[in-house]
C-alpha cells in the first residue's frame, strides 16, 4: 500500500482516498441503521399496553411459553414488528429503484400509482371476494404489474419523459382510489380498519398469515435486486455509458421493474399501501450516505426504520392510537411539497 | 321544422370561407345560441331523469305530480323527496364547471381544474382542522372556512407552480396542484382519523357526494353561490383580453392583475362553497370547459355560461349514473366524476409537448 502510494501520482491519490472515505461512510451509515432498526424492532417487542423485559422477550422468540408474553409477544407484537421491517424494507428498496431507473424523486411506486393498484386489487380481494392470503397475494401482484405497464405504455410517446408519467400516473391513482374507496363503501358495514388499512396502509391487522408471503417475496426478490445495484448505478449514466461499460440495459431494466413491483404488491397486500414511505426513503438515504454507490440497502433499512418508528409512535406516544400510514402520511405529505418547491426553483426543467 | 331549417343553415357552413366575411358571424352566433338552447334542454331532461330514476323508479307522471306539490302516492313522495337532492347537483355541477373554465382562462393552463390543482382539498383540509380542533359547527362557518382554505391553497400553488425558468407551464402547475392535493389528503385523514365522533360523518362528505341534500343546506350556500356566478360570468370580457397574453391584455387597457384577481376570487367562491356542502369532487372543472370549447369556440361570454350548464348536466348525470348502477346501493359523484374524468386528463396530459429532462 505504501509502495504503492508513493508511485501514485497525487490526482489518483486523492481519488482513491475520497472512494475510501465514501465506502466507509457508506459502512458506517448501513451499520448504524442496521442496529437502529434491531433496537426499535426490540423496543417495539417490549413495550406496549403491558411492558416485558427483555429476557421474556428472548424466552418467547426461542419458542419458550412464558405465560402472557408468549401471546401477547408472541402472536400480536412480533408478526405485526416483522411486517413493519419487511414492509417498510420493500416499500424503500422498489421505491429507490423506482426512482433511480427514472431519475426523479418524485416517481415513486406510491405516487404513480402502482401502489394504488396493489391495493385496489387487495381490498377487492379481501372485501368483495373474501378470497385467502395467497389468492390476494397473486392479485395485488398481478394489478400492480398491470398498472404499472398501462402508465408506462400511456406515457410512452416518443420516449417516456419524466413528468408526464408521473401526471398519468397521479391520474390513473385517482381512479383506483375511487375503485377503493366505492369497494369499501359496498361494503356490509363500514368498517373503519379496513378503510385505513387500504387506503393510507395500516398493521393492524398484521398476523403471520398475512405477514409470511411478503417476507417471503422479499427474501426471494430482496437479493435480485441488490445485485442489480451495480448495474442500476451504471445506468444512471445513460443506457449507451451503461451498455459501454457491459451492463445489458434492457435485461437490467426488466428485471428490476419486475422485482420492483412484485416486491411492493406483496408488502402491500399484507399492509396497504403505507403513504409516503417508498417515496421518503430514498431520499432521506441519499442525505445520509451521500454521493456515490448505491442507495438500494441504505433506502431499504431507512424504510424499515420509518414504518416501525411510524407505527411504535402512532401505538404508544400519541394518545390515540394512529395507523401507521397516517404517521407517516404527515412526515411525507410536507417533504413531498418541499420538493415540488425544490424542483421549480433550482430544476425548473419540469 | 324550425330544426331542418337550421340544418340546412349548419350544412352551409363548411362553405363559408368562400361566402363574405360578414355572413359568417350570425351562423356563428346561431351555433352558439342553439349550443345553449340544446345544453338547457339536455339539463332539463337530467333533472327529471334525477326525479324518476333512483333505487325505485317513478313514472313521469307522478314526477310531474311531485313537481305541483302533491305527495299522496309513494312514488310522488320519493319524487319529491330527490327535489333537493337534484336542486343540488345543479347548483354544484354548474359551479365546479364554471369555476373550472375560469380558472383553465386565469392559469391559460388546459389542466386547471379545482380538483387538480388542489383547491378543492385546500377547502377540505380547512374545513376538516376547523371543525377537529377549533369547535366549528354553524354551517355558515363552513362555509368562509372551506372558502378561506380554497383561496390559501389556490395562492400557494400557483406560487409554488410559477418557481423557476419558464412561470407557470401547464404541466408544472398541474404537477404542483396535484402534489399538493395528495400531500392535503393526507393530512386530512390525519385530522379525521383519530376523531371518532367526526369520522363517520366525514366519510361520505370525504367522497364528494350530494346525498345528504336538503333545501336548507343548499338556501345556506346559495347566497355565495349566486355571488361567485355573478363574479365569474361578469369577468367573461376581461378573461377574453387575458386570453391574448398579459402585454397584450394591458395593451388594449386590461388592468391585468385586477382583472386575474377578480376571477380568480369568483372561481374560489365558487369551489369553497361548492366544496363546503358537497365535498371534494375531481374532474368536473376539468372535462366540461374542453368540451365546451370543442361547440363554441374560446370566447368566454358564450363559454362561461356553457360550463356551467353542461357543468350542471354532467353533475346530475354523474348522480343519476351512480344511484342506478350498483342498485339499491349508491356510488357517490366524486367516485363517478374520478373514474370518467381521470382518462380525460390521461389524455390532456399525452396531448402536453414537454422537454425531456
Amino acid at each position: 500500500m505504501s509502495a504503492d502510494t508513493l508511485t501514485q501520482p497525487p490526482a489518483v491519490r486523492a481519488v482513491s482516498r475520497g472512494r475510501a472515505r465514501r465506502a466507509l461512510r457508506r459502512r458506517t451509515v448501513a451499520a448504524v441503521l442496521t442496529l437502529l432498526v434491531v433496537a426499535v424492532f426490540t423496543v417495539s417487542l417490549m413495550a406496549g399496553d403491558t411492558f416485558y423485559p427483555l429476557d421474556d422477550v428472548l424466552r418467547v422468540v426461542r419458542g419458550e411459553q412464558v405465560p402472557g408474553a408468549s401471546f401477547t409477544v408472541g402472536r400480536l407484537r412480533l408478526p405485526r414488528a416483522v411486517l413493519a421491517v419487511v414492509a417498510g424494507f420493500s416499500f424503500g428498496l422498489a421505491g429507490v429503484t423506482f426512482q433511480t431507473m427514472l431519475r426523479n424523486p418524485l416517481a415513486s411506486p406510491d405516487v404513480i400509482g402502482i401502489s394504488s393498484g396493489a391495493s385496489a386489487a387487495a381490498a377487492v380481494a379481501i372485501v368483495t371476494l373474501s378470497l385467502d392470503e395467497t389468492q390476494v397475494s397473486v392479485l395485488a401482484v398481478v394489478a400492480a404489474l398491470v398498472v404499472a405497464l398501462l402508465v408506462y405504455l400511456l406515457a410512452f410517446k416518443d420516449g417516456v419523459v419524466g413528468i408526464r408519467l408521473i401526471l398519468i400516473g397521479i391520474g390513473i391513482s385517482a381512479m383506483l382510489d375511487s375503485v377503493i374507496s366505492y369497494v369499501l363503501s359496498q361494503a356490509a358495514e363500514w368498517d373503519l380498519q379496513e378503510a385505513t388499512r387500504w387506503l393510507t396502509g395500516s398493521l393492524n391487522n398484521a398476523a403471520w398469515k398475512e405477514t409470511l408471503p411478503a417476507l417471503v417475496a422479499l427474501a426471494v426478490l430482496g437479493p435480485v435486486l441488490l445485485a442489480q445495484a451495480r448495474s442500476l448505478s451504471a445506468m444512471q449514466l445513460g443506457d449507451d455509458t451503461a451498455s459501454a461499460l457491459g451492463v445489458r440495459t434492457e435485461r437490467t431494466r426488466i428485471t428490476v421493474i419486475v422485482a420492483a413491483v412484485v416486491l411492493i404488491a406483496f408488502a402491500t397486500a399484507a399492509a396497504g399501501p403505507i403513504a409516503f414511505v417508498a417515496f421518503l426513503s430514498g431520499p432521506i438515504a441519499a442525505r445520509l450516505v451521500g454521493p456515490g454507490g448505491s442507495l438500494l440497502m441504505p433506502a431499504g433499512l431507512v424504510g424499515s426504520l420509518l414504518v416501525l418508528v411510524a407505527d411504535f409512535a402512532g401505538q404508544n406516544a400519541l394518545g390515540t392510537r394512529l395507523p401507521v400510514g397516517v404517521v407517516t402520511g404527515v412526515l411525507g405529505a410536507p417533504y413531498l411539497i418541499y420538493l415540488i418547491v425544490r424542483t421549480n426553483r433550482t430544476g425548473g426543467s419540469l | 321544422m324550425t330544426d331542418q331549417v337550421t340544418a340546412v343553415a349548419t350544412r352551409h357552413l363548411p362553405d363559408a370561407p368562400d361566402a363574405p366575411a360578414p355572413r359568417r358571424r350570425p351562423a356563428r352566433v346561431r351555433v352558439r345560441v342553439l349550443c345553449l338552447l340544446a345544453a338547457i334542454l339536455v339539463l332539463a331532461a337530467l333533472m327529471l331523469a334525477s326525479l324518476a330514476f333512483g333505487t325505485r323508479d317513478i313514472p313521469l307522471s307522478d314526477v310531474w305530480s311531485a313537481l305541483g306539490g302533491a305527495d299522496a302516492s309513494l312514488g310522488q313522495a320519493a319524487a319529491s323527496k330527490r327535489i333537493p337532492r337534484t336542486v343540488l347537483a345543479v347548483l354544484i355541477g354548474a359551479a365546479l364547471g364554471l369555476a373550472g373554465a375560469v380558472m383553465q382562462g386565469v392559469t391559460r393552463n388546459p389542466l386547471a381544474d379545482p380538483g387538480i390543482l388542489g383547491v378543492n382539498m385546500g377547502a377540505s383540509l380547512a374545513v376538516v382542522t376547523a371543525v377537529a380542533y377549533f369547535g366549528l359547527s354553524s354551517p355558515i362557518g363552513y362555509i368562509w372556512t372551506a372558502m378561506a382554505g380554497a383561496a390559501l391553497a389556490a395562492v400557494f400553488v400557483y406560487t409554488v407552480g410559477t418557481l423557476g425558468r419558464g412561470g407557470a407551464t401547464p404541466l408544472k402547475l398541474a404537477l404542483a396542484g396535484a402534489a399538493t392535493s395528495a400531500a392535503f389528503a393526507s393530512l386530512v385523514t390525519a385530522v379525521v382519523l383519530p376523531r371518532n365522533d367526526i369520522a363517520g360523518g366525514f366519510r361520505l362528505w370525504q367522497i364528494g357526494g350530494v346525498g345528504g341534500a336538503s333545501f336548507e343546506r343548499t338556501g345556506q350556500v346559495a347566497p355565495f353561490l349566486a355571488a361567485g356566478f355573478v363574479i365569474c360570468l361578469l369577468s367573461a370580457r376581461s378573461l377574453n383580453s387575458l386570453a391574448l397574453g398579459d402585454e397584450l391584455a394591458a395593451g388594449i387597457g386590461e388592468r391585468v392583475a385586477v382583472a386575474r384577481a377578480v376571477a380568480a376570487l369568483g372561481a374560489v367562491v365558487l369551489c369553497g362553497a361548492a366544496t363546503a356542502v358537497a365535498g371534494p369532487i375531481g374532474f368536473v372543472g376539468l372535462v366540461v370547459p374542453h368540451t365546451c370549447r370543442l361547440l363554441v369556440g374560446v370566447d368566454h361570454r358564450w363559454l362561461l355560461p356553457l360550463a356551467a350548464l353542461l357543468g350542471a348536466s354532467l353533475l346530475t348525470a354523474a348522480d343519476v349514473v351512480g344511484r342506478v348502477v350498483a342498485r339499491p346501493a349508491e356510488v357517490d359523484v366524486g367516485i363517478v366524476t374520478a373514474l370518467v374524468g381521470a382518462p380525460f386528463f390521461i389524455w390532456i396530459v399525452r396531448r402536453q409537448k414537454v422537454r425531456a429532462l
